[in-house]
């Protein structure tokens, strides 16, 4: 059981990692990547938003009507999302700030309703709430390791503070602006992808 | 009850459409008022920012009342109101025409008794609105400090209106060149304006985003020019 438990919640960070496995949840990951800061509260949002979405339809899985499934899981998500954000605007007014761009994307995440309908409709509440985490996690993961790259390259800033010294720049290196426009955060994930393939062969397509 | 029925299916339907719909009603009419009170502090904290004073949630208030000695609103035509500056939606002023609009305007006392002049600013810029405040010194043609703000323009680009190496940039540019009203253009690094305005480096890569800041200054502040002429004595 404990091994069970063990696989549901660390598959996602590796081997069934929901962006480079399962390539979901790109469009967002080339939106708030260019710095590291956002992604990280996106990371955040993500990981409470699919646990608790898991579970409330894990919850409710016995008793929803299967032509209607897709509707309900939408209408759990939206609503969940938007009493967060609801939440924050009244007792956490700089996050609810810092989110405003992101309700919108946390809501059309496919990871969110790819994980209701995959997992939580057939499993108890505990599991799905692991499997949520544990995706939350693994998308995380690839948010921050392409944000990571993305602002170090193209600002020489990490969260806000530079870290290229001054006298790089005085040797003639440049931050590459490239880095900041979304085409690169698909160039970074398919990198990531490229070395956790070849590290992982069993996943390489024949 | 067979649940895949089309009555249970309605029914089903029907029940969490009313159980959420009530769920977030009372969310939003029990969370309005606090959530009222965060708008106006950081209204306030905007302002304060827009003359280089930092304030938290908690001393936003108190630092507005010692700060902000006098508020007013003025019209196209430089005549002064006393009337609550603070409660103009300034969004639904400049949809306006320019003679009609009411323009609040803040008055701030430094601690070394320096005068600044607050305007707010509101304009579109990439994915929805940007808005801001600019103050000006007592003689009505330098800025002093500017803070801009958006809802959604794209982190890293377009979002970078609201960091401090853009903002600071406009200190000490000039409204008035000739005697001539110029507000300030953003311009791409490199380019200056043709008709001699003062300027500032736009952002890379948000190039709409700054040509939304460029307007909405040009089309905020143009309003003002009788009022900023008449401090100028």
């Amino acid at each position: 059981m404990i091994w069970k438990n063990k696989e549901v919640l660390l598959g996602p960070l590796s081997k069934n990692n929901p962006v480079i496995v399962q390539i979901l949840g790109i469009c967002s990951a080339l939106a708030v990547t260019s710095k590291l800061e956002p992604a990280c509260v996106m990371a955040v949002s993500v990981i409470a938003v699919v646990a608790l979405s898991n579970v409330i339809i894990s919850l409710l899985r016995n008793t929803i009507p299967n032509s209607i499934r897709i509707i309900v899981q939408l209408v759990v998500v939206a609503s969940l999302v938007i009493i967060v954000d609801q939440l924050l605007k009244a007792f956490a007014y700089e996050v609810s700030k810092q989110l405003s761009v992101f309700v919108g994307l946390i809501i059309t995440n496919c990871i969110v309703m790819g994980r209701l309908e995959a997992y939580a409709l057939s499993h108890n509440p505990w599991d799905s709430f692991l499997d949520g985490i544990g995706n939350g996690i693994g998308y995380g993961i690839i948010l921050v390791i392409v944000a990571f790259f993305r602002e170090l390259l193209g600002s020489g800033t990490l969260f806000g503070y530079h870290v290229i010294p001054q006298v790089f720049y005085q040797w003639g290196y440049e931050n590459n602006g490239l880095m900041i426009l979304p085409p690169m955060a698909l160039i970074t994930v398919a990198c990531i992808i490229w070395v956790h393939r070849s590290r992982n062969k069993e996943l390489q397509e024949k | 009850m067979n649940k895949q029925g089309n009555t249970y299916t309605i029914l089903y339907s029907a029940v969490m459409v009313v159980v959420v719909a009530a769920i977030l009603a009372i969310a939003s009419v029990s969370l309005r008022p606090l959530q009222q009170e965060n708008i106006r502090v950081d209204k306030m904290m905007q302002i304060l920012s827009s003359v280089h004073i930092a304030s938290t949630a908690h001393d936003a208030v108190s630092l507005y009342d010692k700060y902000i000695t006098d508020s007013y609103v003025v019209d196209a035509a430089g005549n002064t109101t006393k009337a609550d500056a603070f409660g103009i939606d300034v969004a639904a002023e400049v949809k306006r025409d320019a003679a009609e609009r009411r323009l609040p305007v803040f008055v701030c006392t430094l601690d070394n008794g320096d005068v600044k002049y607050i305007l707010p600013l509101y304009g579109a810029g990439l994915w929805g609105p940007i808005w801001g405040y600019i103050s000006v010194d007592a003689d009505g043609r330098t800025l002093y400090g500017s803070y801009f703000a958006h809802q959604g323009e794209t982190p890293g680009l377009g979002a970078e209106i609201g960091s401090a190496a853009f903002q600071e940039q406009f200190a000490g540019k000039q409204l008035f060149v000739d005697g001539e009203f110029k507000p300030v253009a953003v311009m791409k690094k490199g380019q200056k304006p043709l008709d001699g305005a003062d300027y500032v480096d736009a952002i890379s890569g948000g190039t709409i985003t700054s040509k939304g800041v460029q307007s909405m200054i040009s089309d905020c502040l143009l309003p003002y020019e009788s009022f900023l002429k008449s401090l100028d004595k």
